[in-house]
């Protein structure tokens, strides 16, 4: 009786929650259907059409996908900036973290004042001036310049989730650990990153989701170096004759950083919970 | 293994707070010292001053022959246990206790031996693969003393290790980290604001209040020759009874006048403490320990000169002794010690200052009394262990 009870009071809320999801997930099982019509019908069947006879569908353009080295090409640099970045990112905000919440400096608490302020710096207002910085120097069009323009602008995020979470660490352990003839570094390596790994899983699932996807950047910075985004873009034509190329491939740029949210899901929730509830 | 010597040691915080003041005395080589006092007395402080946790402000801080005033941590070659007790919560407890050796480069295999040889001691040998987390409170401060004794150290440094424990736990590992101590006769700095952990296990006390060193002393010393107010108060539990009264002589003998009652003290006492005849007609605090009082009825024979008046209010039988709380008609000593003291202990003080005509006195009866709350009773004093303390400057009178 109880039970019932409880399915009819929730079943507004189940109801709402199961419209959201199927707004998120009918275009995505939609780009998944139309990746797999045979090329020469996309243009003449809608995909809801090819659920009515999976006769026809293909894999064929999956495989086109991987024969067009142009597109396999950019899912490696695609690869190369997201994870390339992430790893910079965190490895930088976690050092700083660790100074910002346990080493003692002059300055220290302003300087964080600042790097809170520089959150709300829109990445916008810096493509023009990084742009001519980048073009004066040789960044502009490679993967490095790609990958320190997303780092610069994940640190100020980094730095503050890392340092508040750092700072929950109990001072004990640290003061223990400098007794027991440990150096700052040693306390890093040994005490903080393990005893962070829930922010700082957090923060590389964060940065590798956003720099995956990112287009804007990589419009603005690379001209031959060329991301998944920027390569699909590219495929559109003003007649939308490349479905077949593009949606594949969407498809693909998708389904990865869904699977790296998914493997890492556990620490990612963790990460959320930590800091704010003990 | 070595002494370590305070000598003028000071600690200023940027904000002008003075945490320790002019803190001079020596723990020697293999001693245990225990440092009690109440909460804010900076006895804390002072042992993080010696872990290199806090700097030092003034003065020379020594470990054997080494000043060690700006060497780091990490290099003072000592070992703490902290009330927390700082495992490293990601690490085994072989891990735990194997990190400070692991740093020093020690080999492998002797790394091994000493963790295991620890966990013998310390009876941890079954916990060894587990987390922190999946230990008991009782096995997280063993795992806390493992890392601190594989080190073998020139220092133990302690801080409230017990303090998280319940009670029961709490006398056990007492009485362990004591015979630990013992057996490996390294020299051991131990905090706490718990006079019975101070009074049983330190070979030495030293008692201080606001950041100053009050007396450092053998247990009994402190018990049986306070130096002033504030130590005569704090050691001891029940806590000594201080009462304001005046010293009267009356055809040759000396009478203590505490409001309406007198208690005549022994004839030899002026003799062998003069500087109390200059408190004749002045105010003088008088301590009574409750061990001191006895309900009159089962003494015996008591002469009426030693005798107090009291009534009965409340009556904790604890079956080897009973301790009997009795309202007497007598000023309680107010001195800002005395205030102090009452505040730690938790009890407010009462406002306005106004010495308490019925002051509540604390006795330690025998069992076979039958007094009970609401009884009228004479209570025996012995008059030969009594304190006497100048109430302005709160100092003993022993001499």
């Amino acid at each position: 009786m109880a039970t019932v009870l409880r399915v009819v009071r929730r079943a507004p809320l189940n109801l709402f929650l199961l419209v959201v999801a199927a707004m998120w997930l009918v275009p995505t099982f939609g780009l998944f259907l139309t990746s797999l019509i045979p090329k020469g019908e996309i243009a003449r069947e809608g995909w809801w059409n090819v659920v009515a006879k999976p006769s026809s569908m293909t894999f064929d353009n999956y495989r086109a996908l991987f024969d067009n080295n142009d597109l396999t090409k950019a899912l490696v640099t695609t690869a190369e900036i997201a994870v390339g970045n992430t790893l910079l990112l965190v490895f930088i905000a976690a050092l700083a973290g660790y100074a910002f919440a346990w080493l003692e400096f002059p300055g220290r608490d302003g300087l964080f004042v600042v790097v809170i302020g520089l959150l709300v710096v829109p990445l916008q207002v810096a493509l023009i001036p990084i742009f001519s910085l980048y073009n004066s120097t040789s960044l502009f069009d490679t993967v490095l310049g790609l990958i320190l323009f997303h780092v610069a602008f994940g640190l100020p995020f980094g730095i503050f989730l890392l340092r508040n979470f750092f700072i929950g660490i109990p001072k004990d352990i640290m003061e223990s650990a400098r007794i027991d003839g440990a150096s700052e570094l040693t306390i890093f390596f040994k005490l903080i990153l393990p005893l962070g790994l829930p922010a700082i899983a957090s923060l590389a699932i964060f940065q590798f989701l956003w720099t995956w996807n990112d287009l804007i950047v990589a419009l603005t910075y690379g001209r031959d170096t060329q991301p998944i985004t920027v390569a699909i873009f590219s495929q559109l034509r003003q007649f939308g004759s490349n479905i077949e190329l593009i949606a594949p491939a969407s498809f693909v740029s998708l389904a990865i950083p869904l699977a790296v949210f998914l493997a890492f899901q556990r620490y990612f929730v963790q990460g959320l919970l930590a800091g704010s509830v003990k | 293994m070595a002494q370590v010597a305070f000598e003028e040691i000071s600690k200023v915080y940027p904000d002008g707070t003075s945490a320790v003041r002019s803190l001079s005395f020596e723990v020697d080589d293999g001693e245990f010292m225990v440092l009690v006092g109440p909460s804010g007395c900076g006895k804390t402080t002072a042992l993080r001053m010696v872990a290199g946790l806090e700097e030092i402000s003034s003065g020379t801080l020594r470990i054997g022959e080494r000043v060690i005033n700006d060497t780091p941590s990490r290099d003072r070659d000592i070992a703490m246990v902290f009330q927390s007790y700082a495992l490293y919560p990601h690490l085994s407890v072989y891990e735990n206790i194997a990190f400070g050796l692991r740093l020093k480069k020690v080999p492998k295999d002797e790394i091994h031996r000493r963790v295991q040889e620890a966990a013998r001691v310390l009876d941890l040998e079954a916990f060894l693969r587990r987390k922190p987390r999946a230990l008991s409170g009782g096995q997280r401060q063993r795992v806390a003393m493992g890392r601190a004794i594989v080190r073998q150290p020139q220092a133990f440094l302690m801080d409230e290790p017990l303090s998280n424990l319940d009670a029961k736990l709490r006398v056990q590992m007492r009485a362990e980290i004591a015979r630990l101590q013992q057996d490996l006769g390294v020299t051991t700095i131990y905090v706490t604001h718990d006079q019975i952990e101070a009074m049983t296990m330190g070979d030495r006390v030293a008692v201080m209040r606001k950041g100053e060193l009050q007396q450092v002393a053998s247990p009994q010393e402190l018990y049986d020759h306070p130096v002033n107010l504030f130590v005569g108060g704090f050691i001891g539990s029940p806590a000594m009874n201080m009462l304001e009264g005046t010293l009267e002589r009356s055809n040759g003998s000396v009478a203590a006048r505490l409001g309406s009652q007198s208690i005549s003290l022994d004839s030899g006492l002026l003799d062998a403490r003069p500087d109390l005849a200059a408190f004749e007609g002045r105010p003088i605090v008088i301590g009574i320990r409750p061990e001191d009082l006895e309900d009159a009825a089962i003494v015996g024979e008591v002469p009426a000169g030693r005798l107090l008046q009291g009534t009965v209010e409340l009556r904790e039988a604890l079956g080897s002794e009973i301790m009997v709380h009795l309202g007497v008609d007598a000023p309680v000593a107010s001195t800002v010690e005395v205030a102090e003291l009452a505040e730690d202990a938790g009890v407010p003080t009462p406002a306005g200052g106004t010495p308490d005509r019925a002051t509540r006195i604390v006795g330690r009866f025998s069992p076979r009394s039958r007094v009970k709350p609401g009884d009228e009773t004479q209570v025996a004093v012995d008059t030969q262990a009594l304190h006497f303390f100048d109430p302005e400057t709160g100092l003993g009178i022993y001499s």
